[in-house]
């Protein structure tokens, strides 16, 4: 036995041969681990569409209402700040709405179904902070010259009351429009498409 | 008949009295079957290290004295905590409030972690000055900085179980920057969340990296660190080998063993590290806002970010970097590439890296986005490889921060200086360390406070100069006056 010599050829390939196999086999088990981290099958289901009340909500007033765990912001929106949306067309990245942050119904001048009402998803487009209410044309912090918006505490992004990004800020995007319908003159139904099957069903 | 055990000398003990001859016993027993006495002896009992040790070389050994208290608190606080989103921030109240001493181990946990960060900036400003990640000690730095990268990984996670408002929209904030990534980001950060919010899935998982996966991946990091130190020995603030100076009895000549010596020395720096974590963790374990921020005192709100929200302490010098890139900025750190590559071009010795920098470049400067060439590219288009080209600045801002902590990896490699440790370097280095620290310290400051124009700039002048510190380190390493280094240390 001794004197019979390593065939150093055949080793060789036999180690190449199971270390393959076994790192085919090691990335194979991986696969269940990982996948248990995707959204399991009730969060998926989680995401119904969620009907709000607006009748009670005054001109100039927000009111947030919960969706897939996301805030979804209803502005009332006043004549000034509807006349506010126009004078910052040459202030925002995106004022034609041309990149598809909206249903095709919202892409307007003031992103959305009616001038009066914006339905926003209530989360800044950079890193998914909520942005808050600065609606009162004022001279701010950060910006001397504002005529009323959404500004982002965590990073200066600025939006205006059609949820459109100012130029030069860290989000690089308009504010989510969500698919949105009108059941009727106060009722919104967030999550369904104006127009889709689902909104007849509903309404 | 049973198998004979190692044959190996026996243990003798002095000085423990009537206790010697059982106690030597027991110890022969046990070191004929585990490498008992050679483990002392290698690590500690004949371990030389350099006699110049200073106060800067206390904390390593604070480092591990801390990672030893963070498991310990713990322990006991996942007897009473519990990871779900309905009860997490209760039972962190409950801990506060009504467990027996509940209070004390849990400040004892949160004063630890930002403790644990200070030590670990100060141990790596030691080898900073020190030059100890120059060969022979790449090994060490790169396993010491995989623990800084997993340490912040395990702060990351640990914040968001108490449930407040800070520790919701921080770990919110955190897991899209991975949204920002082209191609898989969105899937990523889904991935990463479990839910498409943050939410119960998202505490389990981040439950499961803190207490169990994280702790077990330093603690054999830690390991791997001590043990490369030990094979190639202590750098000391002189920069000497001192195994190049030993005595006939093979021992270097500038070394002192471990134990006794340091690990005395050690008590003390560890006595006064307890008296000044006490005074934090009993009068002020908020730190003001800093270590425990006040908004966290507030339950998690999905649907309301703080009207301020802010990384702890430890995070926002890279947090500040990332707010930095704005896209005014792009236009600043094209030139920066544009001269960097320049610099290669014309001052560096080596062909492969001019190639290099004529090729990277370009292709750098193409994708960034407002900087002059206009172009706007879609790839995959309708695939879920779809890309568009340029990226824009909120990806260069993940970017910028991810190389910030990465960079840190390649210092054995820049510092081409003749000499390790500043005290031999010339004015240049010395001056580049000095900004280096004082750059740190205001990204930082400015990573806690509100967005505002001037600090927006301060912080993107600070980026490209935190960025330079270690670009320009093969130059202002070699251009500069060195001064002789001693051949034995120095006290």
């Amino acid at each position: 036995m001794a004197e019979q010599e390593t065939d150093k050829g055949r080793r060789c390939m036999l180690v190449a041969a199971s270390t393959v196999a076994g790192g085919i086999a090691v990335g194979v088990t991986a696969v269940p681990f990982v996948a248990s981290m995707l959204p399991s099958e009730r969060a998926k289901a989680a995401g119904a569409p969620v009907e709000a009340d607006i009748g009670k909500l005054a001109p100039g007033e927000r009111m947030t209402v919960e969706w897939r765990g996301k805030p979804v912001w209803i502005v009332r929106r006043t004549p000034e700040m509807l006349d506010s949306i126009k004078q910052s067309v040459d202030k925002v990245a995106d004022p034609d709405s041309n990149k598809a942050m909206q249903p095709r119904y919202a892409a307007n001048e003031f992103r959305s179904i009616k001038p009066e009402y914006l339905v926003l998803v209530g989360i800044c487009t950079h890193l998914g902070c909520s942005p808050v209410d600065r609606f009162a044309a004022q001279a701010e912090a950060f910006a001397a010259d504002w005529k009323g918006g959404f500004y982002c505490p965590c990073h200066g992004s600025l939006f205006d009351l059609a949820g459109r990004v100012f130029k030069n800020r860290p989000a690089p995007d308009n504010l989510i429009v969500p698919p949105h319908t009108f059941l009727s003159d106060t009722k919104i139904l967030i999550g369904v498409d104006q127009g889709a099957e689902g909104a007849k069903g509903a309404a | 008949m049973t198998m004979a055990a190692t044959k190996k000398e026996p243990v003798v003990i002095e000085g423990a009295g009537a206790l010697n001859t059982p106690l030597s016993g027991l110890l022969t027993w046990v070191d004929q079957r585990f490498p008992l006495m050679s483990l002392w002896k290698d690590h500690l009992a004949e371990y030389y290290a350099p006699k110049n040790f200073n106060f800067w070389y206390y904390f390593g050994l604070l480092a591990m004295l801390i990672l030893v208290l963070q498991i310990v608190t713990g322990i006991f606080l996942v007897m009473h905590y519990k990871p779900s989103a309905a009860e997490a921030f209760a039972s962190v109240e409950y801990i506060m409030r009504d467990v027996p001493g509940g209070w004390l181990i849990r400040y004892m946990h949160s004063t630890g972690a930002s403790a644990f960060f200070v030590v670990i900036y100060l141990h790596m400003f030691r080898g900073l000055m020190y030059g100890s990640y120059r060969a022979p000690r790449e090994l060490v730095w790169i396993f010491g900085m995989i623990i800084y990268l997993c340490l912040m990984a395990e702060a990351f996670f640990g914040y968001l179980l108490p449930w407040g408002q800070m520790s919701y929209w921080g770990a919110q904030v955190i897991i899209n920057l991975f949204d920002a990534l082209p191609i898989i980001g969105p899937d990523l950060s889904t991935w990463i969340r479990g839910d498409f919010v943050v939410g119960d899935a998202t505490l389990n998982r981040f439950f499961a990296f803190h207490v169990i996966a994280i702790p077990l991946a330093l603690l054999a990091l830690v390991g791997a660190h001590i043990m490369a130190l030990h094979e190639v020995g202590s750098n000391n603030p002189d920069g000497v080998e001192i195994k190049e100076n030993k005595n006939a009895a093979g021992k270097p000549v500038d070394g002192i063993p471990f134990h006794p010596y340091y690990t005395v020395k050690d008590s003390l720096g560890v006595v006064v590290f307890a008296f000044l974590f006490c005074m934090v963790m009993f009068f002020a374990p908020e730190m003001g806002g800093y270590f425990l921020e006040y908004n966290n005192f507030i339950p998690a709100d999905p649907l309301k970010t703080p009207p301020h929200i802010a990384p702890v302490w430890y995070f926002t010098p890279y947090y500040s970097i990332l707010r930095a890139v704005t896209e005014d900025f792009m236009f600043w750190l094209a030139l920066g590439v544009a001269a960097y590559a320049t610099l290669i071009v014309f001052t560096s010795r080596g062909c492969l890296s001019k190639i290099l920098a004529v090729l990277i470049a370009p292709v750098v400067i193409f994708l960034m986005k407002g900087v002059g060439f206009g172009m706007t590219f879609t790839l995959f288009r309708g695939t879920f490889l779809e890309i568009t080209l340029p990226l824009e600045a909120k990806v260069w801002g993940v970017i910028l921060m991810g190389l910030a902590t990465l960079i840190f990896f390649l210092l054995p490699w820049l510092d081409k200086s003749p000499v390790k440790s500043i005290r031999y370097k010339g004015v240049l280095s010395r001056w580049a360390l000095t900004i280096f620290v004082a750059v740190f310290l205001i990204l930082g400051y400015y990573g806690t406070q509100p967005v505002t124009d001037l600090g927006t700039l301060i912080s993107q002048i600070g980026t490209l100069l935190y960025f330079a510190f270690f670009l320009l380190m093969p130059w202002y390493t070699q251009m500069e006056q060195t001064r002789p280094v001693p051949s034995r240390v120095t006290m």
